[in-house]
């Protein structure tokens, strides 16, 4: 893998705007963790509960959707809290990205993030090949579990809300099962869990299929093949088709269901290519809108020199 | 040739899929195993009021730790990865803290999924598991001493618990035995956690676990004869009751 992904970038527009997308998610999960601890570290209830189900304020109901359909394959018919609780959380990651969940909220991230930038570092070779489709039978699996079973199956060993409720309600040894996440993508596969095997992701990906926030490599024509934005990519797979895909007919948005829409090829790039958009500016000719900001980004390395 | 390509990949693509649903398919079997395993909840941890029967509390509970916070006597803990009850799911351990049966019931209208039955509005009617004396050799007051604390504690003194007289062989005066009736006893768990005892010897146990079962083809003659309102076969004579002559 690529070590010094983004150095061009921090060279050309400092360290900090390369890093800006970064810090925004880094700072969106760490305030998601403070709000539920406020209450049981400092007393400010403001909200209650864990990801799996939270009440803001003592009126807003947010439930995971994904633990409740596993719910309702038991056999379970919830009281309305948790239904509406879920149909919020379902339309504001429908619009925001299905897998903003990743990028944005969830914690297990962190451990992911970590374990591949270690990784990198420690020069690690070697990755168990692992279909990225996995996820989507881990999925189908829990849910026919919850079937057969009767109980929601996968919550005994799902490292997101172990972790999640751990922190807020207790670990014990749920970091068990968080350093074998770690370690999972640390030593067996580059990216193993939340690329491969996180049936969660697969089901915010699920919720996010035709989410209209997307990434677009809105100036694709500009792209010097650095290569930087596969390397950060925690998907490298979605941008491709979006980066390579004019001569081909195919629009510079990334719609794939994968992206988390963490934004860090935005960040890395050099020349500017990436920014957030909606899935709508895919349409017409990809190169019309690139002659404005090709000028601007191209002003950069300018300067420098 | 290009359709001998065209079948490898074909081939290749189905290899591919058999491995994935191979490994998913051994990784649900454990799961599934495992699931049963952690399904059978130990007898000393006891569900909050309103709790769905095993397991179907488990395929309605989402962890959230709702109840957890909502109690305000603090006894409700999710359970941990290690301990034998399913992870994340809420209990209480009655001898270190039993439910103080708030009469709001907080922690059933905090639960969003119903996994603490709604339907329970009165906590009298809670049946959390069920009191039972499980040890007649230390109980005090099987020793034919007054100590009468489970019967004191208990919030529905004299109708879940009541103290039955009994003969002492031993030394000729009565023993005062606490006698718990299934048909009151929310499970609370008061008495346990009272018992003077280093181990109490009356104990809330799952009421499966506790209870007997008549088999249904039982008919208590007592209980016929007063429904009838008169003996249950007619003609029968009732003989006079020989009592034997005492010693003079
Ligand atoms: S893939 Fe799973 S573990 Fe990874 S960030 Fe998404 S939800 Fe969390
Ligand atoms: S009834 Fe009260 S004391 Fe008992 S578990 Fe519920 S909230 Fe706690
Ligand atoms: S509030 Fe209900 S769903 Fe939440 S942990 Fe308690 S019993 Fe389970
Ligand atoms: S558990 Fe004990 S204290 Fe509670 S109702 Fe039953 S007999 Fe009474």
């Amino acid at each position: 893998m690529k070590q010094d992904a983004g150095a061009e970038a921090v060279r050309a527009r400092g360290w900090l705007r390369t890093h800006q997308w970064l810090l925004a998610r880094r700072a969106s999960q760490f305030a998601v963790l403070a709000l539920f601890l406020a209450g049981p570290w400092f007393g400010y209830w403001l909200v209650k509960g864990n990801l799996n189900y939270g009440l803001t304020l003592g009126v807003l109901p947010l439930a995971d959707p994904y633990v409740l359909m596993q719910s309702l394959a038991a056999g379970h018919r919830p009281e309305r809290n948790a239904l509406i609780g879920a149909a919020i959380i379902l339309v504001a990651y429908f619009l925001a990205g299905g897998r903003a969940y990743c990028a944005w909220v969830c914690p297990v991230n962190v451990v992911t993030d970590a374990a591949h930038w270690l990784r990198a570092r420690l020069g690690v070779r070697g990755s168990a090949r692992l279909s990225h489709a996995t996820r989507y039978w881990i999925l189908a699996m829990t849910l026919a579990l919850a079937l057969i079973t009767g109980t929601i199956a996968w919550e005994l060993v799902n490292p997101v809300s172990m972790l999640h409720r751990g922190i807020i309600f207790g670990m014990g040894a749920g970091w068990i099962i968080v350093a074998m996440t770690f370690l999972l993508d640390l030593f067996v596969a580059e990216r193993a869990w939340c690329g491969h095997l996180c049936p969660v992701g697969a089901f915010y990906s699920v919720v996010g299929k035709f989410s209209p926030l997307r990434v677009s490599a809105v100036r694709r024509a500009k792209c010097n093949d650095c290569a930087d934005c596969y390397a950060v990519c925690p998907e490298p797979l979605v941008i491709k088709p979006a980066l390579k895909g004019a001569d081909h007919g195919i629009g510079p948005v990334i719609l794939s269901p994968h992206c988390t829409n963490c934004g860090r090829c935005i960040d890395v790039c050099s020349k500017d290519v990436f920014a957030f958009a909606t899935r709508f500016s895919n349409r017409g000719e990809p190169q019309a809108n690139d002659q404005r900001p090709a000028t601007r980004s191209a002003e950069a390395p300018v300067q420098l020199s | 040739m290009e359709d001998e390509g065209k079948a490898a990949a074909r081939r290749q693509f189905l290899f591919d899929t058999a491995k994935v649903a191979c490994g998913v398919g051994m990784l649900g079997l454990g799961l599934g195993l495992y699931t049963r395993h952690a399904g059978a909840l130990p007898p000393t941890a006891v569900r909050p009021p309103g709790a769905r029967p095993e397991p179907q509390f488990l395929g309605a509970c989402i962890r959230c730790g709702m109840c957890v916070r909502d109690c305000p006597y603090h006894i409700l803990d999710l359970a941990k990865p290690e301990q034998p009850i399913a992870a994340g799911t809420p209990y209480f351990v009655a001898r270190d803290g039993p439910c103080e049966m708030c009469e709001d019931i907080p922690c059933v209208k905090a639960c969003p999924t119903g996994a603490l039955d709604h339907k329970l509005t009165e906590i009298n009617k809670s049946r959390m598991g069920l009191a039972m004396l499980v040890d007649h050799e230390t109980c005090l007051n099987f020793l034919g001493l007054r100590c009468d604390v489970c019967y004191r504690v208990c919030p529905l003194i004299d109708k879940a618990i009541t103290l039955e007289q009994q003969h002492n062989p031993r030394s000729k005066h009565a023993m005062f035995i606490p006698t718990v009736h299934s048909d009151q006893c929310t499970g609370c768990g008061k008495c346990e956690h009272a018992c003077v005892l280093e181990t109490a010897a009356i104990r809330v146990l799952p009421r499966q676990l506790a209870k007997g079962e008549l088999g249904g083809h039982y008919r208590l003659g007592w209980e016929e004869q007063k429904k009838v309102g008169k003996p249950l076969v007619e003609g029968i004579i009732d003989l006079p009751d020989r009592v034997p002559e005492s010693p003079k």
